[in-house]
């Protein structure tokens, strides 16, 4: 059988947190009242005129710098023609051949384009189905209508649904440090769709893609995909052929297929796109750039890179706490605390990607944050500094640690109090491991004659006599030493 | 002074403000007349003998007396708050929204009352006012006759005296062709001088609210409260300088640019003899004649018809049946509901054109028709920068024709589309243009009141925002022309 390689491209729509909506005065909604964040504009009423929001032009330009895209210094809207309850005008105002955004790239995935466009308002269907087939009625909630989006189209650069998952969050941590969106998938503020094409493993050539719609939260992106690719790999595994059409996921449990068609090719709407008349051409000038340039923070991607090169780090570590901003931050503040002996980078990354989150419950890469944690970045620090020049144990440091989370408070006065602090290899150790010997004479038998796994009992009997504090290195090397090894 | 409603807007508003008249008595006067109106020129009139909306002083302007008081007619198209505003449809029948136009709204801030709105083609779509769902307006110079349209509910009410003046919109001619007809002035402005907010959309990069009335003095005086930049339309610009009452007297070193495209053929006979001895009367005035070329004018007509259907079809997806306006429902499926919506609540002619557009816009069509269109109508702006380095304002009839005959051309929209022949060029072009009367033809055919003959248009077009020197020169020719529409006005109101 042949092996199949994915291919996926996401479209992704990110609700922009500007003061107001894309094309009139209202502010934006959050769990009001039906209906009440509208005006004649966003309901579409005869005469009312789109003008357009500088915020979310600038919103734009912002992502469009982050992602390294080129900026159009003309772009225009279009209209997008098509019947729908939820779209009042009958057309919804979007960007087409001449985007603010071209090209670019996040990571290893290339940007397609960015362009702006208004959202639809939210359609509610009463009755059994909850979709508008068979509903009894449905209602219309304008307070959505209008609200700013930009929209992303990548390239087809991803090759698998965990890379796209991953990516995804990389995306979407990068629009929350640009501060130009909430990004929540669960509230819609971050919404994708996926392109998904199989071709022999090799082939160069594009298979026919799908669009996958209606995956609303980072596990259903990747179920989703992987159920589309199961699909696929089952059709051409039978010698058939993909169809090109768009596509509903359906997460629940119950739901046999998950994945039902929406529409083919062959219904696909002629949106009829032509420019949109009642707007002028965004000219983006220097001002709107330098203001963009200005609102640029240090980007995920270039953070992971900056820990990599001058910090040393790996490139799991540095990537694992640039990705999540609020490790990142947590990180660059511990860094900068003034502590002696000094906490070398890559321990101190350890310590918060190993120890402390494990202990703050951070469960796939969400829930932990330790700057909401009682173990203040410069404890931390000071803890890993501790360790590093082996002024206390790893197990011990793991106690204080400890501590620290329930109560916070000073890592030296806690190993202090405590009496954590590592023994050095004088001669109160030397004494500890020859009693260790004489305890366990069976096992330091079998350490001398080669077996080096049997050492354990050993090392646990000093450590039990120590409470940790001493260093398992140089027990064993002590242990090593008296036997003649 | 015989009657308060002799008066032009501008000498009623002096009269008003030396307390002379008063606004109440002048409003009475108009809205009776209005009431007793047997042309159909209006699709809303207030019950009440009194000012309905009166503004307040305090508008930044400058010129609020120069309008107080003086009541303003209104085209049905433009949005009144809480006040029916129909569109000359029947999808809209009752539709009363809850905001006022900004083209209004400046006009009331000044002072001017709302007299009534005034019957149009539906949608804005025609050039006769047969279109309307309201049924056709008749011109007041004989009454078998087409007032010329859009706005011909507006243009028979100032010809007829049932209101000093009124407010239109011109898209593709549809202020100036009335005018036109009627034996009155109408002004498109340059687009963009006048903002769009609250107007029902016709076709968006065309659409210009503009003034119709008696003279060119009240032309002016309507016109500058109107203008400028406004916020809620984003193709509005502010108005480079501030418009001037003309006062011109003579012509001396204007040059008049006479396009032969557009007074040659297809211009009734008639229309062009008037026409000519307008242009003798302007040379007497100590204006030059230029024979100038539009080279690319003959395609203007084609080109609109692709653009205006185009957005048009977009504009009108709005009405859907589902928020406001009519709805007609089987209780079938929502697709039903469109249907059986827009099939009912549309006129012929709106859905000749939804069609139209929606075709030219299609997928494989788009590049053959509507992006074509548009690289003519880029074609037509440089023909008017070029004529506009060898003359100062272009001349040419305003309609190829008199008024016709009720039914002439509803069998046959071609020959009806003709009848802007002359308008839509500019329309294209952005920039503004004023049509006066000039004379009366069909004298020899024993048309019009007594046999006189019916009013022959006079069109003057500038370059963009020339609209002091437009109104000026049409001033001076005004004078010239001494064309006297007042026996129709005493006719209708006796």
């Amino acid at each position: 059988m042949t092996d199949f390689e994915p291919v996926i491209g996401l479209e992704i729509h990110i609700q922009l947190a500007t003061r107001t909506k894309m094309f009139c005065g209202c502010e934006l909604s959050f769990g009001e009242p039906p209906n009440t964040r509208t005006c004649p504009v966003c309901l579409g009423l005869p005469g009312a005129l789109p003008v357009a929001n500088a915020q979310a032009v600038h919103f734009g330009l912002t992502i469009g710098l982050a992602l390294g895209s080129k900026l159009a210094p003309r772009s225009i809207f279009h209209r997008k023609n098509y019947f729908y309850p939820d779209l009042p005008k009958g057309y919804q105002i979007s960007q087409y051949d001449e985007p603010l955004c071209l090209g670019g790239n996040l990571g290893e995935v290339r940007i397609h384009r960015v362009h702006l466009e208004e959202d639809a308002a939210k359609l509610i269907h009463v009755g059994a189905s909850g979709r508008i087939h068979a509903s009894d009625a449905s209602i219309v909630d304008f307070n959505r209508g209008g609200t700013p989006l930009a929209e992303i189209v990548t390239e087809p650069d991803l090759r698998s649904a965990e890379q796209a998952g991953e990516w995804l969050r990389l995306l979407r941590t990068t629009m929350r440090q640009l501060g130009v969106s909430d990004v929540n998938m669960e509230e819609g503020s971050l919404r994708c769709d996926a392109n998904i094409s199989l071709r022999p493993a090799g082939s160069t050539e594009l298979g026919t893609k799908t669009e996958l719609k209606n995956m609303n939260s980072f596990r259903f992106i990747e179920r989703g995909i992987r159920a589309e690719i199961a699909r696929q790999e089952k059709i051409l595994g039978d010698g058939g052929k993909v169809i090109q059409e768009t596509l509903h996921f359906d997460p629940s449990p119950n739901a046999h297929p998950p994945i039902t068609s929406l529409r083919s090719k062959e219904e696909a709407h002629d949106y009829r796109y032509f420019p949109e008349p009642d707007l002028v051409p965004v000219a983006v000038d220097e001002q709107m750039l330098a203001a963009a340039a200005a609102a640029l923070p240090e980007l995920p991607a270039a953070r992971a890179e900056r820990f990599e090169r001058e910090l040393g780090l790996s490139a799991d570590s540095a990537r694992l706490l640039a990705f999540r901003l609020e490790l990142g931050d947590y990180f660059e503040r511990a860094l900068a605390a003034e502590v002696d002996p000094p906490a070398p980078p890559q321990v101190l990354a350890n310590w918060i990607a190993g120890d402390l989150l494990a202990r703050l419950g951070d469960v796939e890469g969400a829930g932990g944050d330790p700057n909401q944690s009682r173990v203040a970045p410069e404890a931390l620090a000071a803890l890993s500094g501790m360790v590093a020049a082996k002024q206390v144990s790893v197990g011990a440091a793991r106690q204080v640690l400890d501590r620290l989370l329930s109560e916070g408070g000073d890592p030296a006065a806690i190993v202090q109090a405590e009496g954590l602090a590592a023994m050095d290899g004088g001669d109160e150790l030397a004494a500890l491991v020859t009693a260790a010997l004489a305890a366990n004479a069976d096992a330091a038998e079998r350490v001398r004659s080669g077996n080096a796994k049997a050492i354990g009992p050993i090392v646990g009997y000093v450590m039990r006599e120590t409470k940790g504090r001493a260093d398992g290195g140089e027990v064993t090397r002590l242990v090593n030493e008296q036997l003649g090894i | 002074m015989s009657e308060p409603t002799d008066l032009t807007a501008a000498q009623a508003a002096r009269a008003i403000a030396a307390a002379e008249l008063s606004a109440d008595e002048l409003f009475a006067a108009y809205h009776a007349r209005a009431c007793a109106d047997r042309l159909n020129c209006f699709t809303w009139l207030p019950d009440e003998p009194a000012p309905s909306a009166s503004g307040s002083s305090e508008s930044g302007t400058g010129h609020t007396d120069a309008v107080r008081g003086v009541p303003l007619a209104v085209k049905d198209l433009f949005c009144t708050e809480g006040i029916p505003s129909q569109s000359g449809s029947k999808i809209l029948e009752g539709y009363r929204p809850p905001y006022t136009a900004t083209a209004v709204q400046r006009l009331q801030a000044a002072g001017a009352p709302l007299l009534g709105k005034t019957n149009q083609d539906e949608f804005a779509m025609g050039s006769s006012n047969e279109n309307s769902a309201y049924g056709p307006v008749l011109n007041p110079w004989d009454p078998a006759r087409v007032p010329g349209g859009s706005s011909g509910g507006s243009a028979a009410a100032v010809a007829a005296g049932l209101a000093p003046w009124a407010l239109g919109t011109d898209t593709g001619g549809s202020i100036r062709q009335p005018a036109a007809l009627c034996g009155i002035v109408g002004l498109k402005p340059t687009y963009g001088a006048v903002s769009r907010y609250g107007m029902i959309a016709f076709a968006s990069s065309l659409d210009q609210a503009g003034p119709l009335t008696r003279d060119v003095t009240d032309a002016a005086l309507m016109l500058r409260q109107m203008v400028g930049r406004d916020r809620r339309d984003a193709t509005s610009l502010d108005f480079p300088g501030e418009i001037a009452l003309p006062g011109a007297e003579r012509l001396d070193g204007v040059r008049l640019g006479v396009p032969e495209e557009l007074t040659g053929e297809g211009i009734e006979g008639g229309v062009l003899a008037a026409f000519q001895a307008g242009l003798a009367q302007a040379e007497a005035l100590g204006a030059t004649i230029e024979s100038v070329r539009l080279p690319h004018a003959p395609h203007a007509l084609s080109a609109y018809y692709i653009v205006a259907p185009a957005e048009c079809s977009s504009n009108l997806a709005r009405f859907d049946g589902v928020r406001y306006g009519l709805r007609v429902s089987d209780g079938g499926d929502l697709t039903g509901m469109y249907i059986d919506t827009r099939h009912d609540g549309f006129g012929a002619e709106v859905k000749r054109r939804v069609m139209l557009g929606t075709y030219v816009l299609s997928s494989g069509y788009y590049d053959a028709y509507y992006a074509r269109a548009q690289r003519v109508r880029t074609k037509i702006v440089e023909d008017f920068a070029a004529a506009f380095a060898a003359c100062d304002l272009i001349v040419t009839p305003t309609a190829p024709t008199i008024a016709f005959e009720l039914g002439e051309k509803t069998g046959d929209p071609l020959a009806m589309y003709l009848n802007d022949f002359c308008t839509v060029p500019m329309s294209l072009a952005g920039i503004p243009a004023i049509s006066i009367p000039c004379g009366l033809s069909g004298s020899e055919r024993g048309l019009g009141p007594g046999g006189a003959g019916l009013p022959v248009g006079f069109q003057l077009a500038g370059p963009a925002f020339s609209e002091t020197r437009l109104l000026d020169a049409a001033y001076a020719l005004e004078r010239a022309f001494a064309f006297d529409g007042s026996p129709v006005r005493a006719r209708v109101g006796a």
